[in-house]
């Protein structure tokens, strides 16, 4: 499978041949570079190690520069696995034009952190009506179990609390353009979280 | 931001003409029907230009027997080929909704006489 780590620039819009406003999250997508290879015989497994997002080596502490010595790689900020079909070895390098316009994505990374939040907007619970006589219970959640039986709170019980922050994967998103240059992937469509977020971009899994 | 400023460029019209809120446009909108392609001119006034950028809109309302028409273009679309300004009107406001509801004579913009210096300003900044 094809996938690349990046990160969230923004959003923006495009016009496409039509003349059609095409509104567009900017990914920049690599480089990254191969840093370890996992193989069947040895980790069981097939995937490759990649660092994206290179950094100055001070900013390390001396064994994880030792182990990007040893794959002769200046040290980069995020180290991932992905599993890429095709052979790639130690050093090679992994950039935006892997993906091509017209190809659909998977995007997944980490939504924004929305901290405590309560029941209606976590949960799109109703709340209680403006009428009727009550007060202040107008974004309560109301019941959250019955009485003497069962005598405690099913577990799974929706309430309010922390919201966001959680792994989300943007489904079947177009690729709307990619500028080599740049390493920058345009894709069709909202992503996860807030911009400068690391992404990972993978050929999409959805059906065929 | 710098990455997204550049990729807008790209996209962004070398140069669009000055107009602004109480101006009479002519926009040459192109239509595509089937294969063919053909150009429709929509004759309004100006209510309203907001965002900037390449998301930068415009508001164009007329009278179309008896019933109000507004549409709205993306300023650097494509598609608008062509902004003429037929007359400059002379308003207080820079969005003129108050229009809707007005009819007949009170719906009138009186012109401005003065010669406007600026005939096309750039959009592109370098």
């Amino acid at each position: 499978m094809k996938e690349i780590i990046g990160k969230k620039i923004g959003m923006t819009r495009i016009f496409g041949n039509d003349g059609e406003a095409i509104p567009v999250s900017v990914i920049e997508a690599g480089p990254c570079v191969v840093v370890a290879k996992r193989t069947p015989e040895k980790n069981g497994y097939r995937a490759v190690q990649v660092g994206y997002d290179a950094k100055r080596q001070n900013l390390f502490n001396k064994p994880m520069v030792g182990y990007y010595k040893k794959a002769n790689i200046e040290p980069r900020r995020y180290l991932r696995e992905i599993d890429f079909e095709g052979e790639l070895e130690v050093g090679a390098e992994l950039k935006a034009d892997i993906f091509k316009k017209g190809e659909k994505v998977d995007v997944i990374g980490i939504s924004k952190g929305l901290g405590f939040q309560g029941v209606m907007r976590r949960h799109n619970f109703n709340g209680a009506n403006i009428t009727h006589g009550q007060s202040d219970r107008q974004r309560a959640p109301g019941s959250v179990g019955a009485s003497s039986f069962p005598s405690r709170v099913f577990r799974g019980q929706r309430m309010a609390g922390r919201m966001g922050k959680d792994r989300v994967t943007a489904l079947n998103l177009e690729v709307a353009q990619v500028i080599g240059e740049q390493n920058l992937i345009l894709v069709k469509g909202s992503v996860p979280g807030k911009k400068g977020t690391l992404l990972r971009i993978r050929l999409t899994n959805r059906g065929k | 931001m710098k990455q997204i400023a550049q990729l807008e460029k790209m996209y962004l019209k070398d140069k669009v003409p000055s107009f602004k809120s109480g101006d009479t446009v002519k926009v040459h909108v192109k239509i595509k029907e089937g294969d063919k392609e053909r150009v429709q001119v929509f004759q309004g006034t100006v209510i309203a230009r907001r965002g900037g950028g390449i998301g930068e809109t415009f508001t164009v309302r007329k009278m179309s027997s008896g019933i109000g028409v507004e549409r709205i273009f993306p300023l650097h679309s494509p598609n608008v080929s062509k902004i003429e300004r037929v007359r400059q009107g002379k308003v207080h406001k820079a969005k003129l909704y108050y229009l809707r509801d007005l009819t007949g004579k009170s719906a009138r913009i009186s012109e401005k006489l003065m010669a406007d210096k600026e005939e096309e300003s750039p959009a592109k900044k370098e």
